[in-house]
Protein backbone atom coordinates (compact mmCIF):
# COMPACT_ATOMS: atom_id res chain seq x y z
CA UNK A 1 0.00 0.00 0.00
CA UNK A 2 2.49 2.85 0.79
CA UNK A 3 4.46 1.96 -3.20
CA UNK A 4 0.52 2.40 -4.54
CA UNK A 5 0.95 6.08 -3.56
CA UNK A 6 3.40 6.68 -5.29
CA UNK A 7 2.87 4.86 -7.99
CA UNK A 8 -0.08 6.60 -8.78
CA UNK A 9 1.45 9.95 -8.46
CA UNK A 10 3.92 9.00 -10.92
CA UNK A 11 1.11 7.86 -13.42
CA UNK A 12 -0.62 11.28 -12.83
CA UNK A 13 1.71 13.40 -13.18
CA UNK A 14 3.22 13.46 -16.28
CA UNK A 15 -0.27 13.01 -18.02
CA UNK A 16 -1.48 16.01 -16.38
CA UNK A 17 1.75 17.61 -17.57
CA UNK A 18 0.81 16.58 -20.84
CA UNK A 19 -2.63 17.53 -20.98
CA UNK A 20 -1.93 20.71 -19.75
CA UNK A 21 0.86 20.81 -22.46
CA UNK A 22 -1.88 19.61 -25.19
CA UNK A 23 -4.10 22.19 -24.08
CA UNK A 24 -1.28 24.91 -24.44
CA UNK A 25 -0.78 23.69 -28.05
CA UNK A 26 -4.21 23.53 -28.83
CA UNK A 27 -4.32 27.33 -28.12
CA UNK A 28 -1.70 27.87 -29.53
CA UNK A 29 -3.19 26.25 -33.28
CA UNK A 30 -6.60 27.53 -33.03
CA UNK A 31 -5.84 30.84 -30.89
CA UNK A 32 -5.02 33.10 -34.14
CA UNK A 33 -8.34 32.11 -35.76
CA UNK A 34 -10.64 32.34 -32.75
CA UNK A 35 -8.64 35.91 -32.08
CA UNK A 36 -9.67 36.82 -35.35
CA UNK A 37 -13.27 35.74 -35.16
CA UNK A 38 -13.72 37.48 -32.13
CA UNK A 39 -11.93 40.75 -33.05
CA UNK A 40 -13.54 41.04 -36.98
CA UNK A 41 -16.77 38.92 -36.66
CA UNK A 42 -18.07 38.48 -32.55
CA UNK A 43 -17.78 42.18 -31.16
CA UNK A 44 -18.64 44.03 -34.69
CA UNK A 45 -21.66 42.00 -34.49
CA UNK A 46 -22.59 42.62 -30.87
CA UNK A 47 -21.53 46.52 -31.72
CA UNK A 48 -23.78 46.42 -34.43
CA UNK A 49 -26.88 45.47 -32.63
CA UNK A 50 -26.21 48.13 -29.81
CA UNK A 51 -25.74 50.75 -32.41
CA UNK A 52 -29.13 49.70 -34.16
CA UNK A 53 -31.24 51.20 -31.30
CA UNK A 54 -29.22 54.72 -31.31
CA UNK A 55 -29.90 57.80 -33.58
CA UNK A 56 -25.97 58.25 -34.32
CA UNK A 57 -23.71 59.37 -37.06
CA UNK A 58 -19.67 58.25 -35.99
CA UNK A 59 -18.70 61.45 -37.38
CA UNK A 60 -19.94 63.16 -34.48
CA UNK A 61 -18.09 60.99 -31.55
CA UNK A 62 -18.55 58.67 -29.26
CA UNK A 63 -20.12 61.04 -26.53
CA UNK A 64 -23.16 61.89 -28.80
CA UNK A 65 -24.51 58.33 -29.18
CA UNK A 66 -28.31 58.43 -28.09
CA UNK A 67 -30.62 55.60 -27.45
CA UNK A 68 -33.82 55.52 -28.83
CA UNK A 69 -35.31 52.24 -28.69
CA UNK A 70 -36.92 50.77 -31.72
CA UNK A 71 -37.69 54.29 -33.36
CA UNK A 72 -35.11 53.03 -36.67
CA UNK A 73 -37.25 50.21 -36.74
CA UNK A 74 -40.43 51.89 -36.90
CA UNK A 75 -39.10 53.91 -39.19
CA UNK A 76 -37.46 51.51 -41.63
CA UNK A 77 -41.26 50.23 -42.19
CA UNK A 78 -42.64 53.50 -43.01
CA UNK A 79 -39.10 54.26 -45.18
CA UNK A 80 -40.44 53.63 -49.00
CA UNK A 81 -36.73 53.37 -50.05
CA UNK A 82 -35.90 50.86 -47.66
CA UNK A 83 -39.06 48.86 -48.36
CA UNK A 84 -38.66 48.85 -52.11
CA UNK A 85 -35.04 47.61 -51.63
CA UNK A 86 -35.86 45.04 -49.29
CA UNK A 87 -38.62 44.56 -52.05
CA UNK A 88 -36.45 44.38 -54.90
CA UNK A 89 -34.00 42.03 -52.89
CA UNK A 90 -37.09 39.29 -52.82
CA UNK A 91 -38.20 39.71 -56.54
CA UNK A 92 -34.25 39.19 -57.23
CA UNK A 93 -34.70 35.91 -55.63
CA UNK A 94 -36.58 35.13 -58.59
CA UNK A 95 -32.80 34.72 -60.41
CA UNK A 96 -31.66 31.77 -58.52
CA UNK A 97 -34.10 28.65 -59.32
CA UNK A 98 -33.94 30.10 -62.69
CA UNK A 99 -30.26 30.22 -62.97
CA UNK A 100 -30.13 26.57 -61.40
CA UNK A 101 -32.44 25.38 -64.22
CA UNK A 102 -30.66 26.19 -66.91
CA UNK A 103 -27.59 24.66 -65.29
CA UNK A 104 -28.84 21.55 -64.39
CA UNK A 105 -29.86 21.42 -68.20
CA UNK A 106 -26.37 22.47 -69.43
CA UNK A 107 -24.63 20.00 -66.62
CA UNK A 108 -26.35 17.29 -68.27
CA UNK A 109 -25.78 17.86 -71.46
CA UNK A 110 -22.35 18.45 -71.09
CA UNK A 111 -21.46 15.36 -69.01
CA UNK A 112 -23.13 13.04 -71.56
CA UNK A 113 -22.83 14.75 -75.27
CA UNK A 114 -19.96 16.55 -75.70
CA UNK A 115 -16.55 16.63 -76.51
CA UNK A 116 -14.29 18.34 -74.51
CA UNK A 117 -16.16 19.31 -71.48
CA UNK A 118 -13.43 20.94 -69.62
CA UNK A 119 -13.50 23.54 -72.08
CA UNK A 120 -17.01 24.05 -71.91
CA UNK A 121 -16.44 24.49 -68.30
CA UNK A 122 -13.72 27.10 -68.65
CA UNK A 123 -16.56 29.17 -71.13
CA UNK A 124 -19.19 29.08 -68.61
CA UNK A 125 -16.97 29.80 -65.63
CA UNK A 126 -15.53 32.64 -67.51
CA UNK A 127 -18.57 35.67 -66.03
CA UNK A 128 -17.71 34.32 -62.44
CA UNK A 129 -13.64 34.49 -62.82
CA UNK A 130 -13.61 37.62 -64.37
CA UNK A 131 -14.70 40.41 -61.67
CA UNK A 132 -17.83 41.66 -61.31
CA UNK A 133 -16.35 45.52 -62.07
CA UNK A 134 -15.17 44.42 -65.38
CA UNK A 135 -18.30 42.48 -65.92
CA UNK A 136 -20.65 45.31 -64.94
CA UNK A 137 -18.51 48.16 -66.63
CA UNK A 138 -18.98 46.14 -70.18
CA UNK A 139 -22.64 45.54 -69.65
CA UNK A 140 -23.62 48.93 -69.08
CA UNK A 141 -22.13 49.17 -72.28
CA UNK A 142 -23.32 47.06 -74.17
CA UNK A 143 -26.77 47.25 -72.67
CA UNK A 144 -26.62 51.23 -73.67
CA UNK A 145 -29.92 52.60 -74.75
CA UNK A 146 -28.94 54.74 -78.11
CA UNK A 147 -25.68 53.24 -79.14
CA UNK A 148 -25.08 49.84 -77.41
CA UNK A 149 -24.84 46.62 -79.58
CA UNK A 150 -28.07 44.77 -77.92
CA UNK A 151 -29.91 47.68 -79.20
CA UNK A 152 -28.16 47.51 -82.37
CA UNK A 153 -28.72 44.21 -83.01
CA UNK A 154 -32.49 44.33 -81.70
CA UNK A 155 -33.54 47.54 -84.47
CA UNK A 156 -31.40 45.64 -86.98
CA UNK A 157 -33.98 42.90 -86.40
CA UNK A 158 -36.49 45.43 -86.94
CA UNK A 159 -37.53 46.32 -83.35
CA UNK A 160 -38.56 49.99 -83.77
CA UNK A 161 -38.47 51.01 -79.65
CA UNK A 162 -36.11 48.33 -78.23
CA UNK A 163 -35.90 48.65 -74.25
CA UNK A 164 -34.03 51.20 -72.73
CA UNK A 165 -32.68 48.09 -70.49
CA UNK A 166 -31.13 49.94 -67.73
CA UNK A 167 -32.66 52.78 -68.42
CA UNK A 168 -35.99 52.43 -67.68
CA UNK A 169 -36.79 51.78 -64.21
CA UNK A 170 -39.30 48.33 -65.76
CA UNK A 171 -36.68 47.26 -67.62
CA UNK A 172 -33.52 47.48 -64.81
CA UNK A 173 -34.21 44.80 -62.28
CA UNK A 174 -35.19 41.95 -64.99
CA UNK A 175 -31.55 43.69 -66.80
CA UNK A 176 -30.10 42.84 -63.41
CA UNK A 177 -31.39 39.82 -62.73
CA UNK A 178 -30.72 38.54 -66.23
CA UNK A 179 -26.74 39.31 -65.53
CA UNK A 180 -26.81 37.59 -62.27
CA UNK A 181 -27.83 34.45 -63.63
CA UNK A 182 -25.28 34.78 -66.36
CA UNK A 183 -22.57 35.20 -63.86
CA UNK A 184 -23.69 32.34 -61.39
CA UNK A 185 -24.08 29.88 -64.49
CA UNK A 186 -20.37 28.89 -64.23
CA UNK A 187 -21.01 27.89 -60.39
CA UNK A 188 -23.89 25.72 -60.49
CA UNK A 189 -22.77 23.86 -63.31
CA UNK A 190 -19.80 22.63 -62.07
CA UNK A 191 -21.09 21.63 -58.59
CA UNK A 192 -24.24 19.60 -60.59
CA UNK A 193 -21.28 18.16 -63.07
CA UNK A 194 -19.71 17.09 -59.88
CA UNK A 195 -23.39 15.62 -57.88
CA UNK A 196 -23.42 13.87 -61.94
CA UNK A 197 -20.77 12.27 -61.46
CA UNK A 198 -21.91 10.42 -58.63
CA UNK A 199 -24.69 8.82 -59.77
CA UNK A 200 -24.11 5.11 -60.33
CA UNK A 201 -24.19 4.08 -63.82
CA UNK A 202 -25.24 1.15 -63.20
CA UNK A 203 -28.81 2.92 -62.08
CA UNK A 204 -29.12 3.94 -65.57
CA UNK A 205 -28.00 0.40 -66.92
CA UNK A 206 -30.46 -1.35 -64.78
CA UNK A 207 -33.28 1.13 -66.48
CA UNK A 208 -32.22 1.37 -69.62
CA UNK A 209 -33.09 -2.60 -69.76
CA UNK A 210 -35.98 -1.84 -68.14
CA UNK A 211 -37.16 -0.28 -71.08
CA UNK A 212 -37.11 3.93 -69.00
CA UNK A 213 -36.73 6.23 -71.63
CA UNK A 214 -34.01 9.38 -71.13
CA UNK A 215 -36.95 11.12 -69.70
CA UNK A 216 -38.34 9.29 -66.94
CA UNK A 217 -34.77 8.03 -66.50
CA UNK A 218 -34.04 11.62 -65.56
CA UNK A 219 -37.49 12.42 -63.62
CA UNK A 220 -36.73 9.30 -61.37
CA UNK A 221 -32.95 8.66 -61.14
CA UNK A 222 -30.85 11.92 -61.88
CA UNK A 223 -33.64 14.64 -60.14
CA UNK A 224 -34.42 12.73 -57.19
CA UNK A 225 -30.27 11.46 -56.61
CA UNK A 226 -29.61 15.36 -56.92
CA UNK A 227 -31.55 16.93 -54.63
CA UNK A 228 -29.00 17.40 -52.01
CA UNK A 229 -27.21 19.23 -54.67
CA UNK A 230 -30.17 21.05 -55.91
CA UNK A 231 -30.39 21.99 -52.02
CA UNK A 232 -26.61 23.19 -51.40
CA UNK A 233 -27.38 25.51 -54.75
CA UNK A 234 -30.42 27.03 -53.18
CA UNK A 235 -29.18 27.59 -49.86
CA UNK A 236 -25.67 29.53 -51.17
CA UNK A 237 -27.47 31.01 -54.08
CA UNK A 238 -30.35 32.55 -52.19
CA UNK A 239 -27.89 33.76 -49.24
CA UNK A 240 -25.63 35.29 -52.41
CA UNK A 241 -28.23 36.48 -53.84
CA UNK A 242 -30.03 38.55 -50.67
CA UNK A 243 -26.40 39.91 -50.14
CA UNK A 244 -25.63 41.31 -53.52
CA UNK A 245 -23.91 44.25 -53.57
CA UNK A 246 -20.88 45.27 -55.88
CA UNK A 247 -22.79 44.35 -59.26
CA UNK A 248 -25.78 46.97 -58.18
CA UNK A 249 -23.30 49.72 -57.10
CA UNK A 250 -21.63 49.64 -60.43
CA UNK A 251 -24.09 48.89 -62.78
CA UNK A 252 -26.88 51.16 -61.91
CA UNK A 253 -26.36 52.56 -58.64
CA UNK A 254 -29.44 51.57 -57.27
CA UNK A 255 -31.05 53.27 -60.17
CA UNK A 256 -33.18 54.15 -61.83
CA UNK A 257 -35.57 55.80 -59.47
CA UNK A 258 -35.36 53.33 -57.28
CA UNK A 259 -35.95 49.90 -59.22
CA UNK A 260 -32.36 48.00 -58.37
CA UNK A 261 -31.91 48.70 -54.89
CA UNK A 262 -31.08 46.40 -52.51
CA UNK A 263 -30.69 46.29 -48.72
CA UNK A 264 -26.93 45.70 -48.49
CA UNK A 265 -27.32 48.49 -51.29
CA UNK A 266 -29.24 51.09 -49.24
CA UNK A 267 -27.37 50.49 -45.84
CA UNK A 268 -23.85 50.92 -47.61
CA UNK A 269 -25.09 54.54 -48.75
CA UNK A 270 -27.52 55.03 -45.33
CA UNK A 271 -23.99 54.18 -43.56
CA UNK A 272 -21.01 55.57 -45.86
CA UNK A 273 -22.63 58.49 -48.26
CA UNK A 274 -25.67 59.74 -45.22
CA UNK A 275 -23.25 59.00 -42.35
CA UNK A 276 -26.69 57.62 -40.36
CA UNK A 277 -24.36 54.58 -38.55
CA UNK A 278 -27.59 53.95 -35.76
CA UNK A 279 -29.89 53.91 -38.93
CA UNK A 280 -28.08 51.50 -40.97
CA UNK A 281 -27.21 49.44 -38.35
CA UNK A 282 -31.01 48.57 -37.55
CA UNK A 283 -30.91 47.71 -41.70
CA UNK A 284 -28.08 44.99 -40.96
CA UNK A 285 -30.53 43.50 -38.20
CA UNK A 286 -33.32 43.35 -40.02
CA UNK A 287 -30.81 41.93 -43.31
CA UNK A 288 -29.34 39.36 -40.63
CA UNK A 289 -32.77 38.19 -39.69
CA UNK A 290 -34.08 37.45 -42.97
CA UNK A 291 -30.83 35.62 -43.54
CA UNK A 292 -31.58 33.27 -40.90
CA UNK A 293 -35.28 33.13 -41.46
CA UNK A 294 -34.64 32.58 -45.44
CA UNK A 295 -31.87 29.78 -44.20
CA UNK A 296 -33.97 28.16 -41.19
CA UNK A 297 -37.10 27.93 -43.81
CA UNK A 298 -34.76 25.74 -45.89
CA UNK A 299 -33.98 23.72 -43.12
CA UNK A 300 -37.41 23.00 -42.00
CA UNK A 301 -38.31 22.20 -45.83
CA UNK A 302 -35.73 20.45 -46.84
CA UNK A 303 -36.82 16.82 -45.14
CA UNK A 304 -39.83 17.12 -47.81
CA UNK A 305 -37.88 17.37 -51.04
CA UNK A 306 -34.37 16.54 -49.97
CA UNK A 307 -32.93 12.67 -50.22
CA UNK A 308 -29.78 11.70 -48.36
CA UNK B 1 -24.30 23.12 -77.13
CA UNK B 2 -21.43 25.18 -79.19
CA UNK B 3 -23.17 27.86 -80.56
CA UNK B 4 -24.84 28.58 -76.79
CA UNK B 5 -21.18 28.62 -75.42
CA UNK B 6 -20.47 31.14 -78.39
CA UNK B 7 -23.70 32.99 -77.41
CA UNK B 8 -22.31 33.06 -73.77
CA UNK B 9 -18.80 34.66 -74.84
CA UNK B 10 -19.89 37.06 -77.02
CA UNK B 11 -20.12 40.32 -74.43
CA UNK B 12 -16.13 38.86 -73.66
CA UNK B 13 -15.55 39.39 -77.64
CA UNK B 14 -17.12 42.35 -77.78
CA UNK B 15 -14.85 43.72 -75.14
CA UNK B 16 -11.89 42.18 -76.39
CA UNK B 17 -12.68 43.36 -80.03
CA UNK B 18 -13.27 46.90 -78.44
CA UNK B 19 -10.14 47.91 -76.45
CA UNK B 20 -8.32 47.48 -79.87
CA UNK B 21 -10.36 49.92 -81.61
CA UNK B 22 -9.83 53.54 -82.01
CA UNK B 23 -12.98 55.42 -80.10
CA UNK B 24 -15.52 56.36 -83.40
CA UNK B 25 -15.30 52.70 -84.42
CA UNK B 26 -16.34 51.08 -81.21
CA UNK B 27 -20.07 51.23 -81.92
CA UNK B 28 -20.16 50.98 -85.55
CA UNK B 29 -23.07 48.61 -86.45
CA UNK B 30 -22.96 45.70 -87.83
CA UNK B 31 -19.81 44.97 -85.21
CA UNK B 32 -16.41 45.01 -86.68
CA UNK B 33 -15.44 41.76 -84.67
CA UNK B 34 -12.10 42.35 -86.12
CA UNK B 35 -11.15 46.19 -85.87
CA UNK B 36 -10.67 47.44 -89.68
CA UNK B 37 -7.95 50.03 -87.70
CA UNK B 38 -6.07 49.17 -84.92
CA UNK B 39 -5.28 51.26 -81.94
CA UNK B 40 -4.14 48.68 -79.60
CA UNK B 41 -1.07 49.91 -78.45
CA UNK B 42 -2.34 53.05 -77.72
CA UNK B 43 -5.47 52.29 -75.90
CA UNK B 44 -3.33 49.85 -73.62
CA UNK B 45 -0.43 52.20 -73.23
CA UNK B 46 -3.01 54.94 -71.74
CA UNK B 47 -4.52 52.61 -69.36
CA UNK B 48 -1.38 51.06 -68.15
CA UNK B 49 1.07 54.42 -68.05
CA UNK B 50 -1.75 57.33 -68.79
CA UNK B 51 -3.53 58.80 -65.99
CA UNK B 52 -5.48 55.72 -65.44
CA UNK B 53 -2.51 54.49 -63.54
CA UNK B 54 -3.56 50.77 -64.03
CA UNK B 55 0.32 49.51 -63.25
CA UNK B 56 -0.25 51.20 -59.47
CA UNK B 57 -3.42 49.41 -58.98
CA UNK B 58 -2.06 45.96 -60.32
CA UNK B 59 0.96 46.53 -57.54
CA UNK B 60 -1.51 47.09 -54.80
CA UNK B 61 -3.85 44.36 -56.08
CA UNK B 62 -1.13 41.69 -55.89
CA UNK B 63 0.39 42.87 -52.83
CA UNK B 64 -2.66 42.86 -51.00
CA UNK B 65 -3.99 39.64 -52.47
CA UNK B 66 -0.76 37.73 -51.70
CA UNK B 67 -0.10 38.80 -48.42
CA UNK B 68 -3.92 37.69 -47.73
CA UNK B 69 -3.99 34.29 -49.26
CA UNK B 70 -1.32 33.67 -47.40
CA UNK B 71 -2.02 35.02 -43.92
CA UNK B 72 -5.21 33.31 -44.78
CA UNK B 73 -3.56 30.17 -45.35
CA UNK B 74 -1.18 30.23 -42.58
CA UNK B 75 -4.11 30.89 -39.77
CA UNK B 76 -7.12 28.28 -41.60
CA UNK B 77 -4.72 25.72 -41.81
CA UNK B 78 -3.22 25.59 -38.20
CA UNK B 79 -6.79 26.33 -37.00
CA UNK B 80 -8.05 22.99 -38.78
CA UNK B 81 -4.97 21.19 -37.68
CA UNK B 82 -5.70 22.17 -33.76
CA UNK B 83 -9.37 21.28 -34.35
CA UNK B 84 -8.97 17.67 -35.59
CA UNK B 85 -5.47 16.99 -33.92
CA UNK B 86 -4.83 18.41 -30.72
CA UNK B 87 -7.00 16.87 -28.11
CA UNK B 88 -7.69 20.11 -25.41
CA UNK B 89 -10.54 20.69 -22.90
CA UNK B 90 -13.13 22.97 -24.48
CA UNK B 91 -12.39 21.95 -28.49
CA UNK B 92 -15.74 20.92 -29.50
CA UNK B 93 -17.20 23.96 -28.28
CA UNK B 94 -14.85 26.28 -29.18
CA UNK B 95 -15.34 24.80 -32.99
CA UNK B 96 -19.06 25.52 -32.42
CA UNK B 97 -18.50 29.36 -31.62
CA UNK B 98 -16.06 29.71 -34.95
CA UNK B 99 -18.74 27.64 -37.18
CA UNK B 100 -21.39 29.99 -35.92
CA UNK B 101 -19.92 32.97 -36.64
CA UNK B 102 -19.42 31.54 -40.22
CA UNK B 103 -23.31 32.62 -40.44
CA UNK B 104 -23.11 36.27 -39.90
CA UNK B 105 -22.77 37.63 -43.25
CA UNK B 106 -19.69 40.40 -43.38
CA UNK B 107 -22.04 42.87 -44.24
CA UNK B 108 -23.66 42.89 -40.92
CA UNK B 109 -20.08 43.82 -39.62
CA UNK B 110 -18.93 46.11 -41.98
CA UNK B 111 -20.40 49.48 -40.02
CA UNK B 112 -19.11 48.41 -36.96
CA UNK B 113 -15.63 47.60 -38.55
CA UNK B 114 -15.87 50.93 -40.13
CA UNK B 115 -15.78 52.90 -36.99
CA UNK B 116 -13.12 50.19 -35.60
CA UNK B 117 -10.81 50.68 -38.02
CA UNK B 118 -10.42 54.40 -37.75
CA UNK B 119 -9.81 54.42 -34.13
CA UNK B 120 -7.45 51.79 -34.53
CA UNK B 121 -5.33 53.36 -37.08
CA UNK B 122 -6.51 50.57 -40.07
CA UNK B 123 -8.59 52.54 -42.21
CA UNK B 124 -6.79 53.48 -45.89
CA UNK B 125 -3.93 51.33 -44.93
CA UNK B 126 -3.88 47.89 -47.12
CA UNK B 127 -2.87 46.26 -43.79
CA UNK B 128 -6.40 46.78 -42.78
CA UNK B 129 -7.48 44.92 -45.77
CA UNK B 130 -4.88 42.02 -45.63
CA UNK B 131 -6.02 41.55 -41.94
CA UNK B 132 -10.01 41.23 -42.87
CA UNK B 133 -9.38 38.94 -45.28
CA UNK B 134 -7.15 37.04 -43.41
CA UNK B 135 -9.19 35.10 -40.92
CA UNK B 136 -11.66 33.80 -43.00
CA UNK B 137 -13.50 30.48 -41.31
CA UNK B 138 -14.68 29.46 -44.81
CA UNK B 139 -10.54 27.95 -44.99
CA UNK B 140 -10.61 26.68 -41.73
CA UNK B 141 -13.56 24.34 -42.67
CA UNK B 142 -12.39 23.46 -46.25
CA UNK B 143 -8.81 21.90 -44.51
CA UNK B 144 -10.68 20.80 -41.41
CA UNK B 145 -11.84 17.89 -43.85
CA UNK B 146 -8.51 17.69 -45.20
CA UNK B 147 -6.84 17.16 -41.49
CA UNK B 148 -10.02 15.00 -40.24
CA UNK B 149 -9.52 12.81 -43.08
CA UNK B 150 -5.40 11.81 -42.11
CA UNK B 151 -4.89 9.16 -39.66
CA UNK B 152 -3.78 10.01 -36.16
CA UNK B 153 -0.85 6.99 -36.50
CA UNK B 154 1.18 9.96 -38.29
CA UNK B 155 1.01 11.78 -34.81
CA UNK B 156 1.35 8.87 -32.58
CA UNK B 157 4.07 8.01 -34.19
CA UNK B 158 5.53 10.85 -34.38
CA UNK B 159 5.48 11.52 -30.92
CA UNK B 160 6.89 8.16 -29.94
CA UNK B 161 9.77 9.63 -31.75
CA UNK B 162 10.16 12.59 -29.50
CA UNK B 163 8.78 15.04 -32.25
CA UNK B 164 5.90 17.86 -30.81
CA UNK B 165 3.18 19.30 -32.51
CA UNK B 166 4.76 22.03 -34.07
CA UNK B 167 7.22 19.66 -35.87
CA UNK B 168 4.40 17.43 -36.51
CA UNK B 169 2.42 20.07 -38.05
CA UNK B 170 5.00 21.31 -40.82
CA UNK B 171 7.08 18.62 -41.47
CA UNK B 172 4.36 15.51 -41.70
CA UNK B 173 1.08 16.96 -42.13
CA UNK B 174 1.62 20.28 -43.89
CA UNK B 175 3.15 18.03 -46.59
CA UNK B 176 0.12 15.72 -46.55
CA UNK B 177 -2.35 18.39 -47.54
CA UNK B 178 -0.81 20.20 -49.98
CA UNK B 179 -3.48 19.74 -52.29
CA UNK B 180 -6.17 20.85 -50.13
CA UNK B 181 -3.73 23.94 -49.39
CA UNK B 182 -3.23 25.17 -52.90
CA UNK B 183 -7.00 24.43 -53.60
CA UNK B 184 -7.77 26.87 -50.91
CA UNK B 185 -5.78 29.48 -51.84
CA UNK B 186 -6.07 29.70 -55.40
CA UNK B 187 -9.81 30.44 -54.46
CA UNK B 188 -8.72 33.02 -51.71
CA UNK B 189 -6.58 34.76 -54.11
CA UNK B 190 -9.55 34.99 -56.74
CA UNK B 191 -11.94 36.25 -54.12
CA UNK B 192 -9.40 38.56 -53.05
CA UNK B 193 -8.88 39.67 -55.70
CA UNK B 194 -12.17 40.43 -57.10
CA UNK B 195 -13.14 41.62 -53.80
CA UNK B 196 -14.95 45.03 -54.70
CA UNK B 197 -17.08 46.00 -51.10
CA UNK B 198 -13.91 45.72 -48.61
CA UNK B 199 -11.50 48.05 -50.36
CA UNK B 200 -14.62 50.74 -51.11
CA UNK B 201 -15.56 51.29 -47.50
CA UNK B 202 -12.10 50.32 -46.01
CA UNK B 203 -9.88 52.21 -48.54
CA UNK B 204 -9.43 56.40 -49.48
CA UNK B 205 -6.97 57.25 -50.63
CA UNK B 206 -6.20 56.68 -54.58
CA UNK B 207 -3.00 55.70 -53.93
CA UNK B 208 -3.47 53.06 -52.39
CA UNK B 209 -6.60 51.38 -54.59
CA UNK B 210 -6.53 48.16 -55.78
CA UNK B 211 -7.51 47.38 -58.75
CA UNK B 212 -11.50 46.82 -58.79
CA UNK B 213 -11.89 50.07 -57.16
CA UNK B 214 -9.37 51.67 -59.75
CA UNK B 215 -11.20 50.12 -62.34
CA UNK B 216 -14.49 51.14 -61.10
CA UNK B 217 -13.13 54.91 -60.58
CA UNK B 218 -11.76 55.10 -64.38
CA UNK B 219 -15.46 53.81 -65.45
CA UNK B 220 -16.77 56.50 -63.57
CA UNK B 221 -14.42 59.46 -65.07
CA UNK B 222 -14.26 58.60 -68.31
CA UNK B 223 -17.25 57.72 -68.52
CA UNK B 224 -17.21 58.28 -72.88
CA UNK B 225 -13.96 56.34 -73.87
CA UNK B 226 -15.58 53.54 -74.50
CA UNK B 227 -12.25 51.93 -75.91
CA UNK B 228 -10.24 52.42 -73.19
CA UNK B 229 -12.91 51.58 -70.58
CA UNK B 230 -12.75 48.13 -72.75
CA UNK B 231 -8.92 47.91 -72.22
CA UNK B 232 -8.82 48.32 -69.11
CA UNK B 233 -11.57 45.91 -68.45
CA UNK B 234 -9.54 43.04 -70.00
CA UNK B 235 -6.68 44.17 -68.08
CA UNK B 236 -8.47 43.42 -64.79
CA UNK B 237 -9.91 39.87 -66.58
CA UNK B 238 -6.39 38.38 -68.35
CA UNK B 239 -4.26 37.65 -64.63
CA UNK B 240 -7.36 35.44 -63.12
CA UNK B 241 -7.78 33.92 -66.12
CA UNK B 242 -4.73 32.59 -66.59
CA UNK B 243 -4.65 31.52 -62.72
CA UNK B 244 -8.14 29.84 -63.26
CA UNK B 245 -6.69 27.84 -66.78
CA UNK B 246 -3.59 26.67 -64.88
CA UNK B 247 -5.21 25.67 -61.61
CA UNK B 248 -8.71 24.67 -63.24
CA UNK B 249 -8.40 21.27 -62.16
CA UNK B 250 -7.90 22.93 -57.83
CA UNK B 251 -10.60 25.78 -58.73
CA UNK B 252 -13.19 22.88 -60.30
CA UNK B 253 -12.78 20.73 -57.29
CA UNK B 254 -12.51 23.21 -54.40
CA UNK B 255 -15.78 24.65 -55.75
CA UNK B 256 -17.39 20.76 -56.28
CA UNK B 257 -16.29 19.84 -52.94
CA UNK B 258 -18.77 22.90 -50.76
CA UNK B 259 -21.25 20.68 -52.90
Amino acid sequence: MTLAVPKTLQATKPSRKRRRKEMRMGYLFVGPMLLGVIIFTLIPMIFSFTLSFTKWSFVTGFDKIKFIGLDNFRALFQDDVFLKSLGNNFIMLLAVPVGMVIALLLAVVISNHVYAPGAFKVIYFMPQISSVVAVAVVWQVLFHPSYGPVNGFLSALGMDNPPKWLADPNFALPSVMLLMIWIDLGVSLIIYNAGLKNIPADLYEAATLDGATKWSQFRSITLPLLTPTTFFLLVTGIIGNFKSFALIKVLTDGGPAHSTSVVVYDMYQTAFVDLQTGYASSMVMILFLCLLAITALQWISQKFWVNY
Amino acid sequence: MALLGVVFLLPFLWMLSASFKPETDVFKYPIEWIPRTWRAGFNYESVWFGKANFALYYWNSIKVTMLTTLLSVVVSSMAAYGFTKIHFRGRNTLFAIVLATYMIPSEATLVPLFIMFRSAGLYDTHLGLILLGGFSVLGTFLLRQFFASLSDEYIESAQIDGGGHIRIFTSILLPLVRPAIATYAILRFIWTWNDFQTPLVFLNSKSLFTLQLGMNAFADRNGAFYSLIMAASVSAIVPLLIIFIVGQKQVIDGIALGG
